[in-house]
């Protein structure tokens, strides 16, 4: 079980790659990754799922998190490339209201 | 004779037999020794230094340089021992923080205990599996003087310990709540507010709350985020998804949850879940919602209670 996380900056803009399994034994390193620039004013952050293979209920706690705290310091946060199971858990949870959500290859990165 | 004098002289006895006859048998007690030696705090330098005394006793022409190489290799070893030693504190140390996470797991089964109701009008079972030793679900009845029967569910994101610990503030919330204030939307919407305000901002609380009222048989219900339950439909046979939408507990303080109705007939069920059940991982993958489902019309002819 691991997780790589991989950050392309472009002024404001960062573009966040991640692949393999976000669980609580990953979460962590996602969480220090993605807290930093969360907490930049007037980020853009795009967080791209397509290579996540599992993801349980703590890595949506991460994402929670740097959504409020990007959202609180004016910033962008989108998620892309997500499965189907993925985008149920966003669901399900009633995220896909408050979070931009682009699902599937619809917005996938190259 | 103490314990170090014992075993030097076991590790004498143990080593100038093998030295006399290499056989398999006196080489097993050198295992044995090495049991004994963990067994009695013996750090590996010391053993150097018994064997180099032994060595000494056994064969006093040896050269000189060989015995000197004993010192060295001790000085080697001295960072295993120490290495040792640490092992042997933190060891200690698990043991002790083991036996607080039992207590508290004590405490916590005691904390959010629920008495499930007793009413003509219902059927009620419930099981809870904690995946580890503390528990992050969540689930508690209540029944008002109008013999409403209130029913909670939550799943705090995040497992273990800190968990656990929020987990019993959403009961005293709960507790707290003022008796006319049962209805789920209100209930949803007045936890979300102690979540936002008191927890962590990277810990967030999934809950289903719903309230059935049996002389009108209408059960009454709202979900934060909460993995659906089924409806059983007795005069069909069929179960359907008990859809209800909502943000999860603890995002954003204003949220307002929508509260969904449903009359119920005899024979129905209804049955809620927490996500440990569908995010489970089995040798097959995960279990998806409808091998759930097989399972529950298995189960379904069953009494409740006896689950």
């Amino acid at each position: 079980m691991n997780i790589t996380v991989d950050v392309n900056e472009l002024n404001t803009e960062f573009i966040v790659k991640l692949k393999g399994e976000i669980d609580a034994y990953t979460a962590p390193k996602l969480r220090e990754s993605l807290f930093p620039i969360s907490e930049q004013e007037n980020v853009s952050i795009t967080i791209d799922l397509t290579e996540v293979s599992y993801m349980d209920s703590t890595g949506l706690g991460v994402f929670v998190g740097a959504f409020k705290s990007v959202r609180a310091h004016n910033g962008e946060f989108t998620l892309v490339g997500l499965s189907e199971r993925l985008r149920r858990l966003f669901d399900i949870t009633g995220l896909a209201d408050i979070i931009d959500i682009k699902s599937g290859t619809e917005g996938g990165l190259e | 004779m103490d314990i170090r004098e014992n075993m030097e002289k076991k590790y004498h006895e143990a080593l100038s037999t093998y030295l006399k006859d290499q056989n398999e048998q006196a080489l097993y007690q050198g295992q044995k020794i090495s049991r004994l030696h963990i067994k009695y705090n013996i750090s590996p330098e010391e053993i150097i230094s018994m064997h180099k005394n032994n060595l000494m006793e056994l064969y006093p022409e040896l050269p000189g340089k060989v015995l000197d190489s004993f010192d060295f290799l001790l000085e080697v070893m001295m960072g295993y021992g120490i290495a040792y030693r640490e092992h042997q504190s933190l060891r200690h140390q698990q043991q002790e923080l083991k036996t607080e996470i039992e207590i508290a797991a004590n405490v916590q089964h005691t904390l959010l205990e629920t008495e499930i109701p007793d009413i003509k009008a219902l059927e009620i079972g419930a099981i809870s599996v904690p995946a580890r030793q503390m528990n992050g679900d969540y689930y508690h009845f209540v029944q008002d003087e109008n013999e409403r029967i209130g029913v909670g569910i939550a799943d705090v994101i995040g497992k273990g310990i800190p968990a656990a610990l929020c987990m019993s503030m959403i009961k005293y919330a709960m507790d707290s709540l003022p008796e006319h204030r049962h209805e789920p939307n209100s209930v949803l919407e007045s936890l979300n507010r102690v979540v936002e305000h008191n927890v962590d901002p990277s810990m967030f609380i999934t809950m289903f709350y719903g309230l059935y009222d049996p002389h009108d048989r209408l059960f009454s219900y709202a979900s934060a985020g909460h993995e659906p339950g089924f409806y059983y439909d007795a005069a069909t046979g069929t179960f359907s998804d008990l859809d209800a939408k909502g943000l999860l507990l603890g995002v954003d303080k204003k949220t307002r949850y929508r509260q969904y109705e449903k009359k119920v007939n005899r024979g129905d069920m209804i049955i809620l879940l927490s996500d440990g059940v569908t995010e489970c991982r089995t040798n097959d993958g995960f279990i998806e919602g409808k091998r759930l489902l097989v399972s529950l019309k298995r189960i379904c002819i069953c009494k409740p209670r006896k689950w």
